[in-house]
């Protein structure tokens, strides 16, 4: 019977040995994942009441602490208004670069450092805004809400800028052609063909933005005063999530920690459906 | 890398009788388990039977079943798409590599069943060699690493590895291009050269097939025609399977050629017979160009 | 000539019509060149403007002093009139301490962060069956998707108090090597860069499982048919080509890391004296920004010292992107959202 020369053991050895390696790689990365959500639930369901989201974080000092209405509407409102800002700022830049600039070396240095705006700690954009929005008292109060969302919209703008670009470029150069060719204006072939084309994934990029934005905490910190209430008042001090959950951290009471998970998981949850709904819009794109 | 003090054959092409340096034994790669004889290598046939490939649901070799007679150049042509790459892969089985992809039927190394389960796949592999369409010289590599990845697989031995590396690169006449630079990148060379060094690096881990997979039809005709004398040379010692569109190089090279469409084997004989006196009327109106 | 006549010719009508006709055109590519534009002229008075608010305190202890004295102790700076008289070292506001913080939170998460995100990549692109490729590819991303707040929440109720004694275990287990040992008291140094390695860990998988999917099927399969294992194929094909790219993601990792405060402030202790062992205590150019700011508010010298801090952090982070990108070359015709595909070092002519 014809033998085989064998591989010698040790490197079938070797060979399952590193596979499982790699495999025991993979679940040790998953596992902070499952603890950070089992204990989210475990330790954050038991906040949750009708109290917990109708109430502001101004109970008593003994009992019921409050819940985080306020908090919820304020991380709302502020990055909505962040939103606002980004998100056609940046759709306008990523047509910029894909409609206009194209290859340009103007259009590079833009690329690259909103490339380089994206490794930016999001601390130093709430310094940023601290200095020239805060310090300088523009609009008459020092710490705002809307200021925050200045902040915030620092933040998110790489992001819709690159997403934007990617998906931008998706769009085929002939669809462009036929529209230039029928003797429609750039612009036209801009609003009627590109942008409508590019719309899902448009706003894929939009709301991965936005589930960056709403969970960021520095930036706030050093741009909206934290207010207990709710005070709608996005020229003054407003409460948000993070900035609660990042007080509550650091209180004594078992109470207001518990508070703290009840709006990590409300956080997370709203993160991760803001995810979800993004990937089933990049699923009905009609693009790649 | 010191140059051999070999002043008998600088550029030889000489591959029956390999050089020994004095002093230096020819080492295995392998512990035992090889035929005791390294210089007349033993002859080594591959029987195909009844094999059936696909490709998820698609069949693409349909119950083929041939041989391959031992140190003979046996040519596989047809037109594209009758699945002589398929069957080419499911012989050393880089077919079932594919996601989805399956093969069932027996490949015979001599009386060695490839596909038995307790067969290990590596170990198929290494003694049944391939060299690929497009040059694929590992691009990290020198040009000595290249040819020396297989064998270091095995835990060769750096001293031992030197001996086999430049006996590989004469085997396909490279050595005297190449034998000052061999640090240099295998990319580094121009295409030609680099499926000899593919060739190098297959034949420097002693398979006891070949398999060649249109090894020169990304080349140039000047780079083809030194493929070709490289494998009229290479027959003496192994088994060669060549899958070619080119029947001119199948005419020229091969002892025995098989001509298949889609998926089936048609005819199979000598390679003169095929190309003058076929006796399947497909046969003949492919090797006259009526249609492929 | 026939004024009838218009042939229409790549957009254009060969008849001209009236120029205000491109204006949409023109305000629309102005207005977007301006926007582009915009976003540079924003980054560059930002910078201007972190640069002048840090002035002060860089004068204050000295350009230089800032990054090798180890005195950040802010009580020193009560006494107004005792600290100017101190000489020109300055008598606090030496960073050294944060510095090296940064540092060495960033490169414990990296020891621990990179090689599991490489582990992670290779297995799920390489070794993994391929119907469980795209799950374990999101579960691994939603990492990135929890707020950093919220990983300190975790640290400090779950990971802090579950890992004392397993901290301890190491500290005495491997005491003789240098910076380990002593008591732990809970936040340190180590758990800091544990959470900084989870929360690198997407980034780098992410750009690694890019990078690891664009070696060329032909140099694994020259792998495979001369009889490697799986893994000697991962070993001399693919892991060879993805070194530049995922040195870049792991450069990327890293800034990331420098640059993380939430979390960092929540489970690294805040002490200002520099930690003796990574088990110990330790601060950040980061943690003491979100930290002390409160306090600092009122008083420019203080508040600018914060802002120093800030400055160093963003131009550390500029310097490590900028490096990363070196490694990652960002593809513009990919198809693949926040896409990084690495150069291949080609040499002329290769047929690569």
């Amino acid at each position: 019977m014809t033998q085989l020369a064998p591989i010698s053991a040790r490197r079938r050895r070797t060979d399952v040995a590193m596979r499982g390696l790699l495999g025991a790689g993979t679940v040790l990365a998953l596992v902070p994942l499952v603890l950070v959500i089992y204990y989210l639930f475990h330790k954050g369901l038991s906040a949750w009441s009708k109290d917990f989201f109708t109430t502001d974080p101004n109970g008593n000092f003994l009992g019921y602490p409050g819940g985080i209405r306020s908090a919820i509407l304020g991380t709302i409102e502020i990055v909505a208004l962040a939103t606002l800002i980004s998100v056609p700022i940046g759709i306008g830049v990523g047509l910029y670069l894909t409609e206009y600039g194209k290859e340009s070396k103007f259009a590079n240095v833009v690329r690259y450092f909103v490339d380089v705006m994206t490794g930016v700690p999001s601390i130093v954009f709430g310094l940023f805004v601290y200095i020239v929005l805060v310090l300088a008292r523009t609009g008459g109060s020092t710490f705002a809400g809307w200021k925050g969302a200045v902040a915030l919209s620092l933040l998110m703008l790489p992001i819709v800028v690159r997403s934007s670009e990617v998906v931008l470029l998706l769009v085929p150069g002939s669809l462009r052609e036929a529209a230039l060719a029928l003797g429609a204006p750039r612009w036209r072939v801009v609003t009627r063909v590109v942008l409508p084309t590019s719309l899902s994934g448009l706003v894929t990029g939009a709301l991965l933005a936005v589930a960056r934005g709403a969970g960021e905490t520095a930036p706030l910190l050093f741009t909206v005063a934290f207010a207990q209430t709710l005070t709608g008042n996005l020229n003054g001090s407003m409460n948000s999530l993070p900035i609660q959950i990042y007080n509550d951290i650091q209180s004594p009471r078992a109470e207001v920690v518990t508070r703290a998970w009840g709006a990590a998981l409300t956080l997370v949850l709203m993160i991760l459906l803001l995810n979800l709904i993004a990937r089933a819009a990049s699923r009905r794109s009609r693009l790649g | 890398m010191n140059p051999e003090t070999d002043t008998k054959n600088k550029d030889a092409t000489d591959v029956s009788s390999p050089d020994q340096p004095a002093g230096q034994p020819q080492q295995t790669a392998e512990p035992a388990q090889r035929a005791p004889s390294e210089t007349k290598r033993a002859a080594h046939s591959v029987t195909v039977e009844n094999l059936h490939a696909y490709y998820g649901g698609q069949e693409s070799i349909k119950g083929m079943s041939i041989k391959f007679p031992a140190n003979e150049v046996t040519a596989l042509i047809g037109p594209s798409g009758s699945g002589k790459s398929t069957v080419v892969r499911c012989i050393n089985r880089m077919h079932e590599e594919i996601p989805g992809a399956r093969a069932e039927g027996k490949v015979m190394l001599d009386d060695l069943d490839v596909y038995d389960a307790k067969v290990d796949l590596t170990a198929v592999r290494r003694a049944i060699g391939m060299v690929f369409q497009k040059p694929n010289p590992f691009p990290t590599m020198s040009i000595f690493d290249n040819v020396a990845a297989g064998l270091r697989l095995t835990g060769t031995k750096s001293e031992n590895l030197r001996e086999t590396v430049h006996k590989a690169l004469r085997g396909v006449g490279l050595w005297g291009e190449v034998k000052n630079r061999l640090n240099e990148p295998g990319i580094g060379l121009s295409g030609g050269q680099q499926q000899r060094l593919c060739i190098a690096r297959t034949i420097a881990v002693e398979p006891e097939v070949i398999l060649m997979d249109e090894p020169a039809s990304a080349l140039d005709p000047v780079s083809t025609l030194k493929i070709e004398e490289l494998v009229e040379e290479l027959k003496e010692r192994y088994t060669i399977v060549i899958v070619t569109h080119n029947m001119q190089q199948a005419a020229r090279i091969a002892d025995t050629t098989a001509f298949m469409l889609d998926g089936e084997l048609i005819e199979h004989g000598p390679t003169n017979k095929i190309f003058t006196t076929p006796e399947d009327e497909r046969t003949e109106r492919y090797v006259t160009g009526k249609f492929g | 000539m026939d004024a009838s006549v218009s042939t229409v010719q790549g957009g254009r009508s060969v008849l001209e019509r009236s120029p205000l006709h491109r204006l949409p055109d023109r305000v629309l590519q102005w207005g977007l060149s301006a926007l582009a534009a915009g976003v540079l002229v924003l980054i560059a008075y930002f910078f201007i403007r972190l640069i002048g608010q840090s002035s002060t305190a860089f004068g204050h202890v000295g350009f230089l002093n800032f990054f090798v004295r180890n005195n950040w102790d802010v009580s020193q700076l009560q006494d107004g009139a005792a600290c100017a008289t101190a000489g020109n070292a300055g008598c606090t506001f030496g960073a050294w301490a944060l510095l090296l913080g940064t540092v060495i939170t960033s490169a414990i998460a990296l020891v621990i962060g990179v090689p599991v995100a490489i582990a992670t990549a290779l297995f799920v692109t390489e070794l993994c069956p391929r119907r469980f490729r795209g799950a374990l590819a999101i579960l691994v991303d939603l990492l990135a998707a929890v707020p950093s707040v919220v990983y300190g929440l975790w640290g400090v109720f779950v990971l802090i108090p579950d890992l004392k004694g397993f901290q301890q275990f190491l500290a005495d287990t491997f005491s003789f090597l240098p910076f380990v040992g002593g008591t732990v008291a809970g936040p340190s140094y180590f758990i800091a860069g544990l959470i900084l390695a989870i929360m690198i860990l997407p980034i780098v998988s992410a750009i690694a499982r890019e990078v690891i999917s664009t070696v060329p099927s032909e140099h694994k399969e020259a792998a495979l048919a001369l009889g490697a294992t799986r893994w000697e194929m991962i070993r001399i094909a693919v892991l060879p080509y993805s070194r530049a790219g995922i040195t870049g993601g792991a450069m990327l990792g890293l800034g990331r890391a420098i640059g993380e405060t939430i979390a960092v402030v929540l489970v690294i202790g805040n002490s200002p004296k520099l930690g003796e062992q990574i088990f110990s205590q330790g601060y950040t150019l980061s943690a003491v920004i979100a930290n002390e700011f409160g306090e600092a508010a009122s008083t420019p010298v203080y508040r600018s010292a914060l802002f120093a801090a800030g400055l160093v952090l963003f131009v550390l982070t500029l310097l490590v992107n900028i490096i990363a990108r070196r490694y990652v070359v960002r593809s513009t015709a990919g198809k693949r959202m926040a896409a990084d595909v690495v150069a291949p070092e080609a040499p002329a002519g290769a047929a690569a």
